[in-house]
Formats: structure tokens, sequence, C-alpha cells
């Protein structure tokens, strides 16, 4: 296959050219930074920083880190470099009380977000010919827009289907003979099955996928692969750098070109804030240097990986990233959306439960599952089995209204959640991922 | 005259129930009645025995977590239409049964039925009034 880009010059460029794209807009968007953002400046200052020791990319290792800290705490305004006038959405990272995530954009902003989605939709072939099924979320979640917005930039026919109701994404998926589908790789591999099972596998004409937001293997590459008769194809990206299409995969299929014209990225040891040389597994980075709205410099984004820049035989320059393989916090992605204990502890023990849990995580037909191990106490205790079933149920709505998604509660008996020395182990992740 | 019950939390897991019957059994505690109902996950065991404080404080010493509850025992005639009559009587009280069981075995053609309700001594009254039986602690062995 003839391989396609959406911006050609600028998705093969030298590095040369891209150092100086990167060099030139970091510079300008340091200052923007700093005359626009209060909150970023005073940390600058803290560390003895001004805009004019930013000459270039060799300076970014001077400017200071943000955290998904800092953006709760500057919730919701603080880190906006733009008046609310120039500003048309907001996007945000899914239903969570604690921890939530706002971020802004401008027309231009959205433009730029879309451009790469736009990419990585052609980077899997996608032309104005093709029809393109979004089955990503709609609304504060970045997937279902974001490539929405690429699909309609390539030029396809775009079904904004977003998620749930699987008959009728089928339905459409045939009568429309959808070619693209964007979705969740657990979804993708739901649908893959779905089709299977109904005997559908002859009617549907699917020749890409586009699967994101949440880790996924390569045997579950392979998987969906042979059961759709796809190329299926990684997307990464995260609500506060803009959303999927930070970074893409192409047709080599061995990690993702970051979309360097818009983000610097680096790898840093998550102990230290040490940045590592090339080709280091550690924590990674961005600096968004286009954006206007919400341009996050040096923001953390806890997902460790390792970056590569081997030619790519697809012809695309920029950096690749490989899969994430974990993260330096706490947090869990389970289907698709940011859980942190923390929150779980919170409704717990708003609840009357003890703060003693634990969390685990599997994937089962290729979904996402969690339960949350709650120990039973004499306080939440009843001979009336209708009434525990009663609290149980309030804890769980309790915890959907918090995460977003649906949480299975088991009420052990007391005691018998293991208490370890030290660091109480509260997640066991099974998923083979 | 109310009964003693314990309540006692069970996690949905093989031994669980024998871990119970087997303390109680090694404190020479003798059960009269017990019940079970259950979710997928969890139960709850209700235990009327002959000596409730013993058995509560040592169930409580082993960690378990438990609930102690005053319940009502009725005398049901082993007739076809016993347990029928006793019920209309409770219901036309207006009393709701929370859950019920039988004890086990009975005696002089009569079962003894367990009945769980918001207001134990209320119900006591209401069989009173009735004419039904209830069956009191010393009938069943219990200390």
């Amino acid at each position: 296959m003839m391989e396609r880009y959406y911006q050609k010059e600028i998705e093969t460029a030298g590095r040369e050219q891209i150092l100086a794209w990167q060099n030139e807009r970091l510079v300008k968007q340091v200052q923007h930074v700093w005359d626009n953002v209060p909150y970023y400046r005073a940390k600058m200052e803290e560390k003895g920083v001004t805009p004019e020791d930013i000459q270039g990319i060799e300076d970014l290792h001077k400017l200071p880190f943000l955290t998904k800290d800092d953006l709760r705490e500057a919730y919701p305004y603080g880190l906006l470099a733009m008046p609310l006038k120039d500003c048309v959405r907001i996007q945000s990272t899914s239903g969570t009380t604690g921890r939530r995530v706002v971020a802004f954009y401008t027309q231009h902003d959205i433009d730029l977000w879309e451009d790469c989605c736009a990419r990585a939709i052609m980077a899997a072939g996608g032309t104005d010919e093709d029809v393109c099924h979004v089955s990503y979320g709609y609304g504060l979640f970045t997937g279902g827009p974001g490539l929405n917005g690429g699909s309609h930039k390539v030029g396809c026919l775009t079904l904004p289907m977003s998620s749930g109701n699987t008959d009728r994404q089928l339905q459409f998926m045939v009568d429309l003979e959808a070619t693209i589908i964007c979705c969740t790789p657990s979804y993708a591999a739901y649908l893959a099955e779905s089709i299977h099972e109904r005997g559908l596998r002859d009617k549907i004409k699917l020749k890409a996928g586009i699967f994101g937001a949440e880790a996924w293997s390569e045997e579950m590459r392979q998987d969906i692969q042979n059961k759709l008769g796809i190329k299926a194809y990684d997307i990464y990206g995260l609500t506060e750098t803009s959303g999927p299409g930070v970074a893409f995969e192409c047709s080599e299929q061995t990690g993702m070109h970051i979309n360097e014209d818009h983000f610097i990225a680096e790898i840093i040891d998550p102990d230290t804030g040490e940045v590592l040389p090339e080709g280091s597994k550690g924590e990674l980075v961005f600096t968004a240097i286009t954006k206007e709205a919400f341009p996050l410099l040096r923001y953390r984004t806890r997902d460790i990986c390792v970056l590569t820049r081997k030619e790519c035989s697809c012809g695309r320059t920029h950096v690749k990233m490989s899969k994430p393989m974990g993260r330096s916090d706490d947090m869990l992605i389970v289907k698709g959306v940011n859980v942190f204990p923390s929150q779980i502890e919170t409704v717990l023990l708003e609840q009357g439960y003890p703060a003693n849990y634990q969390i685990i995580v599997d994937r089962v037909n290729n979904s996402d599952t969690i339960e949350v191990m709650v120990e039973m106490t004499p306080e939440n205790f009843s001979d009336n089995l209708g009434k525990i079933t009663e609290m149980e149920k309030g804890l769980v709505s309790a915890l959907k209204a918090m995460l977003g998604i649906y949480a299975k509660v088991r009420l052990v008996a007391p005691k018998s959640i293991t208490r370890s020395e030290g660091k109480a182990v509260r997640v066991i992740d099974k998923r083979k991922i | 005259m109310t009964i003693p019950q314990i309540s006692v939390f069970l996690e949905n897991k093989a031994g669980q129930l024998a871990d119970i019957t087997g303390i109680l059994s090694e404190n020479q505690v003798n059960m009269r009645a017990i019940n079970i109902a259950e979710t997928a996950d969890y139960g709850v065991l209700r235990l009327i025995v002959d000596d409730a404080s013993k058995a509560s404080s040592i169930l409580l010493d082993k960690g378990f977590i438990l609930t102690m509850t005053p319940v009502v025992g009725v005398a049901v005639p082993d007739t076809p239409g016993g347990l029928s009559n006793v019920l209309s009587a409770i219901s036309h009280a207006g009393i709701d049964v929370e859950y019920m069981y039988s004890v086990f075995g009975q005696k002089d053609g009569q079962a003894c039925m367990i009945f769980r309700v918001a207001d134990a001594e209320s119900l006591t009254g209401i069989l009173e009034q009735n004419g039904i039986e209830t069956v009191q602690g010393e009938d069943l062995g219990l200390h």
C-alpha cells in the first residue's frame, strides 16, 4: 500500500527543520505562558527562570514541571492562557470529582488537534473515499470529538456513532459500509466477537481500525486484526495535551509517531525529574508548543515509555514512542477511564466503610472489569440481608458517580484483606497487557 | 418473651460455615435452629443456640461480625393450614414479617417457627390475643 500523509511536508520533514520549528515555537510559547498564566509564571520565578533563559529546546530542562496536581489546584481557569472570549470549547477527563481536568481550546487549537487526528487517520490508510465509524464517546471525553474532527478533515464520510448500543453500531457499520473504525481496543474486540456471533463477517467492509485511550497488547492487536480482517493502529493522547492524536501509528506498527511540530517529548526519571538520554525507559513529559488556550509546559504524563528515532519505513521522521509500559503513579485506566485508588478511598470513607480495601482489575472477554473489595464492619452489618444489599447498592452508585464507570463491590469478612507491612497493596491488576 | 438470635456475616467462600459450626462444637454450644440468607458473594447466617451470650462472645473473639436480634418463637400446629392461620393473624395486625424459619424437630404435634419482625414485643402481644402459642427459650433448651 502506498503511504498516505495528511501533511506530508511536516510529517516527513528533516530533523533540522523539526528542531527549527521546535526552537522557535518553544521560545514563543514560554513567553506566551509567562505573560498570561500567573500560576506557571510563579513556578518559573520560584525556580529563578525567566523567558530569556529559554533560547531553544536545549534549555527546556530548566522549566518547572506541571503535574495533574497542578491542574487540580489551578482548576478551572488557573492555567488558561487566553481570554475566555477567544475560547470555543472545553473537554474534560471522565467524570471524576476529585481529579477533574478541564482543558480549553480556541478555534485554532481545535484546528490543530483535528489536524493531528487527520494525520492518524491517513496513516491508517484513510482517504476521502472512506467511511469512518467513530465509536469513541462524544461529549466531554476527547475521543469522539477528536477523531470526528480528524475524519472531517480527511474528508471521510463520518459516522458519529459514539459508544454503546452495539446492535445499532453493527447495523450502521454494515448498511453504510464503514471502512475505518475508531474506538477503544476493548470495544473493538467486543465488536469483533459480536460480528463473529452474528455471522456478519462477510458483510463488513472494514479495512482499518484506530484504537486508543487504553493499554492493549500486541496479542490483542493480532486477535482484533485476525477477527476483523483489518489493520489495527494505536493512537495516543491525553486531555491535558489536547486529546487523541498526540502520537499515532503508521503502517510499520512499531510505535507511535509523536507530532513533534506541536509537542516536544522528553523522557525523565520519575523519581529525580532528571532528563534521560534518548532510548531510555522513563516517564513521558510533553510540552505543547502550538496550543493557545491551554499550553502546558513540561507536563508529566506519568506514562512510562521509550522514545526511538530510528528511520521509519513509512517515511515519517517524527520521533516514535513505544506503547506505554506502565505508570509512575497509581492511576489505573479502566475502560478508557482514569481511576485513582484515592477516589475509591474517598467514597468508602464517605459511605462509612473502612479505608482498608483492595481494587481488583481484570479483563474478561476483552472488557475491563473493576471490583472493589471492602470489609464488612459491625456498624454496617444487619441480620436483614435486604439492608446490606441496599447499602451495597448505595456504595455502587456513589462509586459510579465518582469514577464514571461501574465498579462491582464485594463485601468481605473483616480482616480478610491482607495487611502488608508498610505500603498496602491496594491494587491487583490481573490484565495481561 | 423473645428469643435471642445471633446473625453472623459470612463471606461466600468454602469452609466459612464449617469454621463457625466447628467453633461452636469445640465450645459445647448446641444449635437449635439455623438459617442462611445469601447473595452470590456473601450471606447472613442466623442461629438460635442454647447459650447465645457464650456463642456470641466466642465468635466475636474469633473476629466474626455479628449482631444479636430478639426474635419470636411461634408454635405452629403441624396440620394443613397451621402456618396460614398464624400468618393471617400477623398480617391482620399490620405487622411485616422480615423473614422466618423453622427450628429443628417438633414437639406434641407442633412445629416451632422463628419470626423476625421490627417489634418482637408487639408481635408477642398480637399472638396472645389470637390465642396462638409462643415458644419460650426454655422450651428450646436455651440457658
